[in-house]
């Protein structure tokens, strides 16, 4: 944990670790901390005063009601369908974007590891898109299968498949899941790659001096032998879709079919899916862009304006 | 390879260039398109081939402005991200390698508790704590300001983590001549430690690049004005509600701009950015 030889300046130690800690107390630490606090706290529409919400357990601890009004946020958040929704969506849609990724990478490390000629241009062509931000992959993305001007729309469309993304909800997804797996799989490949480069090449050997074909060797030999760097990858992957996927979904389908402005009898429907369908947890606030070009909202402090959940009552 | 095979080995080649051809099949539509003028673009569909006017759309984008409503040139756009990019990497780097040299090279009172406090704040992604740290960024005033833009994404557990592990596997003699030689801490950090680094902090370099380059929902929030949006935030902001009215050929002439800077850095610094990679996350 630490070394042998060490220093023993007494005020040094704390002024290096000043600006880290201090960034990490503002930004990380407090904003976690009101999060919390705040989530027991009701105010008024205008955000003018807060009142603490737990104080009936301090006089009565065993009452329900004074439990049932404490965590009233939380329980009207949990018995809102549409939340529950947001929750099924998200996990439908990180499993995809995990198992599609990981499985693809799999595929182009098994192929890549097997070549000798050519092995360092597949490698360079494959890395990039991990620097392609997800955002500008959502546009990418809603170029390519734009009804209107896409092209894989248009080649989509001559086969006999409908494509439009922006008004069918299955649709949506499914390119959201494909351009979310686009942007990762570089990273997976990487991983993939360098775990099948440091399986021991003599067991593969051995094995194929037993009479075990390739299928065979990557079976039982190197799938096994990939599953550490397979799970850690599962749960990498899954925090990316979780959390940084925002840029992807933002860009291509603002959390589901965007409806607005074309035609007015769809508009009941409009104004329930865009909120509900794709609403993952960093949405469940809101979407931050609509808070602000609203005038009323402006109005008032964001972080209250975009809590409508946690407000009011 | 073990036995000579040659359909397998065919085989593989197929799906690797398929692979690649899938992979790289977006970003060629991107640049196609940004060399078409806007008639071709509204006629469907859009063709495979580069057009002639790949000059005239970079030119517009870069000097004109890329959104139409109030023209801000791109390379201003550019610029931001830039700065944004490189402070955070510069930043999380500087502040992340003297904090591990306290950690590793110091004893004293609540070592460990701010060790662990760092480490905390890996659990704590921007999504879910974001409307509180707007709130201290709104009530400090860096609103729309560069240092609104970077200094809350400084703060690093990872590369913190990355040099407390190099750093222990640095042999203690080092330390031990350097006190002999009558060294301090901080000369042994400038003369021995730095150096020694250098690996690792170049791999973190691309890493943090990329990350700060690529940032999305922080900018979002933070910056209002469009003299202060990142490349990124840019190319959303241009594509319009209307369909119809969209400028897709200078959408994304900006798209391969924005994709440009971090690209290069992965191609060019390869090698770094996979060591990088794959050390950061152990």
């Amino acid at each position: 944990m630490q070394k042998r030889v060490t220093f023993d300046t007494k005020l040094l130690p704390y002024l290096l670790l000043a600006p880290q800690v201090f960034i990490t107390i503002a930004f990380f630490i407090w904003p976690a901390v009101e999060v919390v606090r705040q989530s027991f706290l009701l105010e008024d529409a205008f955000g003018g005063n807060s009142q603490f919400l737990c104080t009936g357990l301090l006089t009565d601890p065993l009452g329900g009601e004074a439990w049932q009004r404490c965590f009233r946020h939380f329980d009207r958040l949990l018995s809102d369908p549409g939340y529950w929704h947001s929750i099924n969506v998200t996990v439908f849609f990180s499993l995809m974007v995990a198992l599609i990724g990981l499985a693809l990478a799999l595929l182009l490390a098994v192929m890549a590891d097997r070549t000798l000629r050519g092995a360092t241009a597949y490698k360079t062509f494959l890395v990039w898109p991990y620097a392609v931000a997800p955002a500008v992959a959502g546009v990418l993305f809603g170029f390519l299968f734009n009804p209107r001007v896409g092209v894989l729309a248009y080649w989509l469309d001559r086969i006999g498949v409908d494509w439009n993304h922006q008004l069918d909800g299955n649709q949506a997804m499914w390119l959201v899941i494909f351009a979310a797996c686009w942007n990762q799989i570089s990273y997976n490949f990487i991983f993939f790659l360098a775990g099948l480069q440091s399986i021991p090449k003599s067991l593969i050997e051995a094995a194929a001096i037993d009479g075990a074909g390739p299928g065979r060797r990557f079976w039982t030999i190197m799938f096994p032998l990939l599953s550490p760097t397979g799970f850690f990858l599962l749960v990498v992957n899954i925090i990316y879709a979780f959390f940084g996927t925002f840029g992807v979904i933002d860009a291509l389908t603002q959390g589901g079919p965007g409806l607005r402005n074309q035609h007015p009898g769809l508009q009941g429907l409009q104004r329930r899916l865009p909120r509900q369908r794709f609403r993952r947890f960093g949405g469940a606030v809101g979407h931050p862009d609509d808070h602000r070009h609203d005038p009323y909202r402006r109005a008032v402090p964001l972080h209250r304006a975009a809590c409508p959940l946690l407000r009011r009552r | 390879m073990i036995e000579n095979r040659p359909w397998l080995t065919f085989f593989a080649h197929v799906v690797l260039i398929l692979g690649v051809v899938v992979i790289a099949f977006p970003v060629w539509m991107t640049f196609v398109a940004s060399t078409h003028d806007a008639d071709t673009m509204l006629r469907s569909p859009v063709p495979l081939l580069p057009g002639g006017q790949i000059i005239d759309n970079y030119r517009v984008v870069l000097t004109e402005g890329f959104a139409q409503a109030s023209r801000t040139p791109l390379w201003k756009v550019l610029f931001n991200s830039l700065v944004m990019a490189l402070a955070i990497a510069i930043g999380k780097i500087a502040i992340s390698i003297i904090a591990s040299f306290a950690i590793v090279y110091f004893r004293f009172p609540l070592r460990n508790f701010f060790f662990w406090m760092i480490f905390v704040t890996l659990m704590l992604p921007v999504e879910v704590r974001i409307i509180p740290t707007f709130k201290v960024v709104s009530d400090l005033g860096m609103i729309d300001t560069y240092v609104g833009l970077t200094l809350p994404l400084i703060a690093s557990a990872t590369a913190t983590f990355l040099f407390r592990q190099f750093f222990l596997t640095v042999p203690d003699e080092l330390a031990e001549a350097a006190r002999i030689d009558g060294a301090g801490p901080l000369r042994f950090f400038w003369d021995v430690l730095l150096p020694l680094s250098k690996t690792s902090i170049a791999a973190l370099f691309v890493i943090q690049f990329i990350y700060g380059w690529n940032q999305y929902l922080w900018p979002l929030l933070i910056t209002t004005q469009e003299s202060m949006y990142t490349a990124v935030i840019g190319i959303k902001r241009m594509i319009t509600s209307g369909d119809a009215l969209t400028e897709w050929h200078l959408v994304m002439a900006t798209a391969m701009l924005a994709m440009l800077p971090p690209v290069a850095v992965v191609i060019l610094m390869q090698r770094w950015f996979v060591r990088g990679l794959v050390e950061t996350e152990k």
